[in-house]
């Protein structure tokens, strides 16, 4: 696949759902920053040093044992892609929003294997940000592929590093394991029994971070929160890998009584809430932002419990990079607010006839 | 009780919020619980994040003097950006960055992986670590014979570290 085919398609392996615990963890990433040593960190890059970089990655990833298992890598210039094709890389959690962040958009690159298990920013705030992302919770693996993709580089590469503080990094929130592990988490059942705020109190206070995903002022956040670790020094990174796997399943545990507990409550009025929601996800004509990311959340919540059948959870992935503006320009072109939502409504509908019918 | 934040509807929500261990405690209606712990959700940005860190630390003392010889970075600017200017501003900073560490990373050392290419010259630092530690007990116990071999080994080590560093140094000069 080449990265062409990757923006036009809003499909990422990330998004299957016969992982594990898939439905309630949506996915798996595992970050490491890197920087090389002896040249400037990429705030302050500019020119002959900027090409170097990009020269020297773009020699690591050829090497032989990547190829073999994640096949053909290559560097892709950030400049080289258009500013619509960057957001949806953004949308499809490939790369970071950071990468877009005006500047030195001469010295950027980013690479991405082909199943887009694997993805590099370069120069992004340090000069390599290796990253791996799988469905569910696969957090071990994820590091394992992201710690392969390490060693092949670091053949040709050197880091900067220091017997104490580890990997040296541009921010010193990076240093050491030079690590950030996450999950994406789909909690409605918390965040309806209101039981959220405790469980997300009591996780920040066990040393991770946790955020709600697209949630940009008061806009609905599909009930999506990321779990990340806090500290990157001191722990090994099966330590930091570990911790977050266990609070993860804590969690789980917690989000699956919720949900016994409404529907143990409530059966018909959760089943109604996700069945009105899937009919108006299938049937509407104008669709905003943010009612189609609730709207989304309810469906996958009636398809997690067993209440809808027929959908997978895959789909409803897909039409939240759908959903966001950057696809829907790329489809429809310029568009006014309102004829984004009735794009938006178009391809749902079309997206889940198609759905229906296969 | 009235809520606490918009200070018109009933207030039936005890909210909680702790950022940065401290303890944030509201009466609220339903409503306003909900918008908080939204915005609670919401993570600083990259830039303000260096920016906060920045303001955590102020400029040093001395800080408009220091400057990192390889990529011209001052102790001022670092200390209004939050972000280092190259590996070797952690040698050229390192009294300043040292506190930093403590209060973001907590008091640990990296116990991580280490590069391949930097595994040898790691396993030869804890070598050392580890012959200091046995020859003080071998001074303690007065055993001045083995001591003195003891001692002969670390320079030779220590020899053999610091001829290390020059090499890297022609390689990182010979780019
Ligand atoms: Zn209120
Ligand atoms: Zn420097």
């Amino acid at each position: 696949m080449t990265i062409k085919q990757t923006v036009d398609n809003p499909y990422s392996p990330w998004m299957d759902d016969d992982a594990p615990e898939s439905d309630i963890v949506i996915s798996s990433r595992v970050r490491l920053a890197r920087d090389l040593a002896g040249y400037p960190f990429p705030h302050l890059l500019s020119g002959e040093p900027a090409e170097e970089i990009l020269r020297i990655v773009a020699d690591a990833v050829a090497d032989e044992d990547l190829e073999r298992r994640l096949g053909k890598l290559k560097v892709v210039l950030l400049s080289q892609l258009p500013s619509l094709d960057r957001q949806i890389l953004v949308d499809k959690h490939l790369i970071s929003p950071d990468l877009l962040k005006a500047g030195n958009e001469e010295a950027k690159g980013v690479v991405i294997s082909e199943d887009e298990r694997l993805s590099i920013m370069v120069n992004e705030e340090d000069h390599l940000r290796i990253q791996c992302i799988l469905a569910g919770l696969r957090l071990q693996d994820a590091y394992l592929l992201a710690d392969a993709v390490d060693d092949g580089l670091e053949k040709t590469v050197d880091y900067a590093f220091s017997d104490w503080l580890g990997f040296l990094t541009a921010c010193l929130t990076n240093i050491g394991t030079g690590l950030r592990a996450s999950v994406m988490m789909h909690l409605p059942a918390l965040v309806a029994t209101g039981a959220i705020r405790d469980v997300l109190s009591a996780v920040s206070k066990l040393g991770l971070t946790v955020r709600g995903l697209y949630g940009e002022g008061t806009e609905a956040s599909g009930n999506l929160f990321q779990l990340s670790n806090q500290i990157t020094m001191g722990q090994s990174e099966e330590e930091i890998v570990s911790n977050l796997e266990s609070i993860t399943r804590q969690v789980i545990n917690r989000e699956r009584t919720a949900r016994r507990y409404i529907f143990q409550q409530k059966p018909e009025a959760l089943k109604d809430k996700v069945s009105r929601a899937y009919g108006i996800l299938r049937h509407a004509y104008l669709l905003s932002a943010g009612e189609s990311m609730q709207l989304l959340s309810d469906v996958r919540l009636g398809v997690d419990t067993g209440i809808i059948k027929g959908v997978n959870t895959r789909m409803l992935s897909e039409l939240m990079v759908i959903s966001r503006p950057a696809y829907l320009v790329k489809t429809g072109g310029r568009l006014s607010a309102e004829e984004c939502d009735i794009l938006r409504a178009r391809l749902f509908r079309e997206k889940m006839t198609e759905n229906e019918g296969s | 009780m009235i809520c606490e934040r918009c200070k018109q509807r009933p207030a039936n929500v005890h909210y909680t919020e702790i950022i940065d261990n401290q303890k944030k405690q509201m009466n609220l209606c339903e409503v306003c619980a909900k918008e908080e712990q939204q915005a609670s959700f919401n993570l600083l940005p990259q830039q303000n994040l260096h920016d906060f860190l920045a303001g955590i630390f102020g400029p040093g003392p001395e800080g408009d003097l220091l400057q990192c010889p390889q990529c011209a970075m001052t102790g001022n600017r670092f200390s209004t950006h939050g972000l280092l200017g190259c590996s070797n501003c952690y040698q050229e900073f390192e009294d300043r960055i040292e506190p930093m560490v403590r209060r973001i990373q907590g008091s640990g050392v990296h116990t991580g992986k280490v590069p391949a290419r930097s595994l040898s010259r790691y396993r030869v630092i804890r070598e050392v670590d580890q012959l200091k530690k046995g020859l003080r007990e071998l001074v303690a116990r007065e055993e001045f014979e083995k001591a003195a071999e003891m001692r002969d080994r670390i320079r030779e080590l220590e020899q053999k570290l610091a001829g290390r560093e020059d090499e890297n140094d022609h390689q990182t000069d010979g780019r």
